[in-house]
């Protein structure tokens, strides 16, 4: 029993196939994030160019909607639709609309009757951004910039970016995942991507309450110790630990976590001699890991940076487009009439 | 007003038996199982029909008093009946709180004068439905409640409800309670299990609902009150009860519709309809609770009726709230089951008449000359689409809408007088 893929699918897509929202990496085939990662790919030439700009979202409207705070998902996204030449409004709905009790759907419809284009969305309750597509908001290009505990599909595109330009291919590759899975949009997603690009074994590490229940329905194995969980992987995903797993009874404290899972340079030696380490930050220094492996010749976690910008572009000018053959299709269907 | 309805079949919860007879109506009873020679004011016609005992309800939320956006006694009882239900157990938890024979008087007052089917009111086991001061039980008994219980809230504390059984006991009162416990249902939305995680939703994991179900059993063994289980949703909880049966503890229980019909995969899609609680639980928890069905385990299936205004569905899924309109459905969605071999006929109709009824201490009801006129005439083989607009509740929100079901309710009883009759202005 698994999500269902048709029925995400079906939301996502446009008639022709195309991208309309980025909601998860769920009903998304291979070629589809294939096509999300060479589009990338184009746009990284752009942010090497002295004018970083192309005009492929002149004149559109890009509203990026935070029910939860975040500065670095909202400036990448914020970078990434200048960038794409569309005139973006940055919205912090936690300490707006809602507080005064207007209902999240009445806040999107007047942003809607702002002639909106497309609706960047982070929220804390999973499938928030799926409901805004289906009911309240149609016709505005909705990307999940993170929601709940469900989905942050944009981060674990830019991770498959920087793990193919590192691996070259995913065909083969053990990627080990560890730390707080359930808690984890980003996991939930890597697993999806890396699943449907064709890694060959996608594993979780971590203590059992940490893992969701479960989880091998997921496609996964599971691990509840480093040296089998990282045992030749190829790639290895460090998550960031929140301070409220000590409160919640989840964890007896830092110290602990960091003595069982912290990756450090000798936990680190169990993985493939060339196998690249990634964590999608902020870095919790001595948590998760150490400072002389996030700072160390394996670490890609700065480049991971870089690609995200790529990645937005990517995603949002994919959607933009999807919507755009939909709405023609639709008015010339209308003018046949 | 003398009824006459002609044509169909009489069919007996209790023996199972199917009789092709008229039913002549006169002054709220049942005069004579054959046409009359006098003349009739209406007559009804049942042909390709079934002719049953109205449905009883145990569990189902008419939002009144308090709710008005989301329900009235006039507006849920008109559903009830189009439903074929003629009785409903109504639950504490509306705004005020029945906690005082002075709200149990108000439903009764209202659902005299306004209801289309009868209310039996279920008042508060605890005082505000708090969890901590005793309710006026044998006062809430004496002005017609028919049951105590928590609603939808958990009880906390055991030492509490060790006490209210002990007192329930005293007076001989029958506790209807769902089995939560409240620590670990904490903040979840769906079963914690496959779908959960996939759709990263906070979970309610099957030991929320056993851990109660096994204390429950346990005080209830210990001060001898007769207990009821309201809408038990896991395989396990159905052994547990049925463990406690066998060792001749009076404990029954009974288990909404949709958990016999759904699972938790119809989350998918982070469908908000389908939050509710308890959460719909995996294939073999529902397997399960068929199974306790078809074995007497569970006696009674409950609409869990929860009808809500659009707002309170149109919100991230854990956002919304639960529940879902039910109670015109659960006919067509109990007659799926049999169409999937998953129930047989009988007893599905003995689960919505005579187990309620066993629940509530009464006599089953039959089709008997002399008996109150509460009945149900549907055709099984006919066909009715499930739209917002065929729905006669003000929650619209049904776990069928926009599909095709079976079992279309030609005329619903209640008290000898029509309270519902198809393409009628009754």
């Amino acid at each position: 029993m698994s999500t269902s893929p048709a029925s995400d699918r079906h939301i996502q897509l446009n008639p022709f196939g195309q991208l309309r929202h980025f909601l998860s990496i769920d009903g998304l085939d291979r070629n589809l994030l294939t096509e999300i990662l060479d589009t990338a790919d184009s746009f990284i030439e752009v942010g090497e160019r002295s004018i970083k700009k192309v005009p492929l979202l002149r004149g559109r409207t890009v509203v990026n909607l935070f029910f939860e705070a975040s500065t670095r998902t909202r400036s990448t996204f914020e970078l990434a639709a200048k960038r794409l030449s569309a005139d973006v409004l940055n919205l912090d709905i936690s300490t707006s609309a809602t507080s005064k009790g207007e209902s999240l759907s009445d806040t999107l419809l007047n942003l809607e009757a702002m002639a909106s284009d497309m609706f960047v969305v982070r929220h804390a309750q999973s499938g928030a951004p799926h409901f805004i597509a289906q009911s309240v908001t149609p016709g505005v290009a909705i990307i999940n910039a993170g929601d709940g505990r469900h989905a942050h599909p944009t981060q674990a595109m830019l991770d498959m970016l920087t793990i193919r330009q590192h691996k070259g291919r995913f065909e083969g590759l053990v990627v080990a995942i560890v730390g707080d899975i359930l808690h984890s949009r980003v996991a939930r997603s890597q697993v999806r991507a890396l699943l449907t690009l064709g890694a060959e074994e996608v594993r979780i590490v971590g203590p059992n309450t940490l893992l969701p229940r479960d989880a091998e329905t997921l496609g996964v194995k599971i691990h509840n110790d480093m040296r089998s969980g990282l045992r030749d992987a190829d790639v290895v995903i460090m998550l960031r630990l929140q301070r409220e797993r000590m409160e919640g009874a989840l964890l007896p404290s830092e110290r602990e976590f960091y003595r069982q899972y912290g990756l450090t340079t000798e936990k680190l030696a169990y993985a493939r001699p060339d196998a690249i380490v990634m964590h999608p930050g902020p870095i919790n220094r001595g948590v998760e890991i150490e400072s002389a492996v996030a700072d160390g010749p394996q670490s890609v976690i700065l480049n991971q940076v870089t690609n995200g910008i790529a990645v937005r572009m990517a995603v949002m000018s994919m959607a933009m487009s999807g919507q755009l053959a939909e709405r023609q299709a639709a008015a010339e269907t209308q003018a046949s009439k | 007003m003398k009824i006459l309805i002609e044509n169909g079949r009489v069919f007996d919860p209790v023996s199972g038996r199917e009789t092709e007879t008229g039913v002549f109506v006169k002054e709220g009873v049942i005069a004579a199982l054959e046409a009359p020679e006098q003349a009739v004011d209406r007559r009804i016609d049942a042909q390709g029909c079934l002719i049953v005992p109205g449905f009883i309800d145990l569990s189902c939320h008419v939002r009144e008093p308090g709710d008005d956006q989301k329900g009235s006694i006039a507006s849920e009882t008109r559903a009830a009946a189009h439903g074929g239900f003629t009785t409903l157990c109504t639950s504490p938890d509306s705004s005020p709180v029945n906690d005082s024979g002075a709200v149990t008087n108000l439903i009764l007052d209202v659902a005299a004068r306004t209801g289309a089917v009868r209310v039996l009111p279920v008042g508060a086991i605890t005082r505000g439905l708090g969890g901590e001061l005793l309710s006026d039980m044998a006062g809430l008994t004496n002005a017609g409640c028919v049951a105590l219980s928590n609603g939808d809230r958990p009880l906390g504390n055991s030492r509490v409800l060790r006490r209210c059984m002990a007192y329930a006991r005293t007076f001989g009162l029958t506790l209807f309670i769902q089995p939560e416990n409240k620590a670990l249902a904490a903040e979840g939305c769906a079963h914690e299990g496959s779908v959960a995680t996939h759709l990263g939703l906070p979970g309610i994991p099957e030991v929320a609902e056993t851990i109660a179900v096994g204390e429950l059993l346990l005080l209830a063994e210990e001060t001898g009150v007769r207990l009821h289980l309201s809408q038990v949703s896991t395989a396990r909880s159905v052994e547990l009860i049925g463990r406690a049966q066998a060792r001749g503890i009076a404990v029954t229980a009974d288990v909404a519709m949709h958990h016999l019909l759904f699972n938790e995969s119809a989350l998918r899609g982070f469908d908000s309809r389908f939050h509710v609680r308890p959460p719909l639980r995996s294939e073999a928890d529902r397997q399960g609770l068929l199974a306790g069905v078809r074995d007497g385990v569970i006696t009674a299936i409950t609409s869990q009726h929860r009808p809500q205004d659009p707002a309170a569905k149109q919100a991230p899924l854990a956002e919304t709230a639960p529940g879902l309109s039910t109670v015109e459905t659960t006919l067509g969605m109990g007659l799926r089951l049999v169409e999937n071999g998953e129930l047989s006929l009988p007893v599905l109709l003995a689960a919505l008449t005579s187990g309620p009824a066993q629940v509530l201490g009464r006599t089953p009801p039959r089709l008997d000359v002399g008996a109150p006129a509460d009945l149900c005439v549907f055709a099984p083989g006919e066909t009715w689409t499930v739209t917002a607009a065929s729905l006669l509740s003000t929650g619209k929100h049904a776990a069928v809408l926009g599909e095709a079901l079976n079992g279309v309710v030609r005329a619903t009883l209640c008290n000898g007088k029509v309270a519902f009759v198809a393409g009628g202005d009754d």
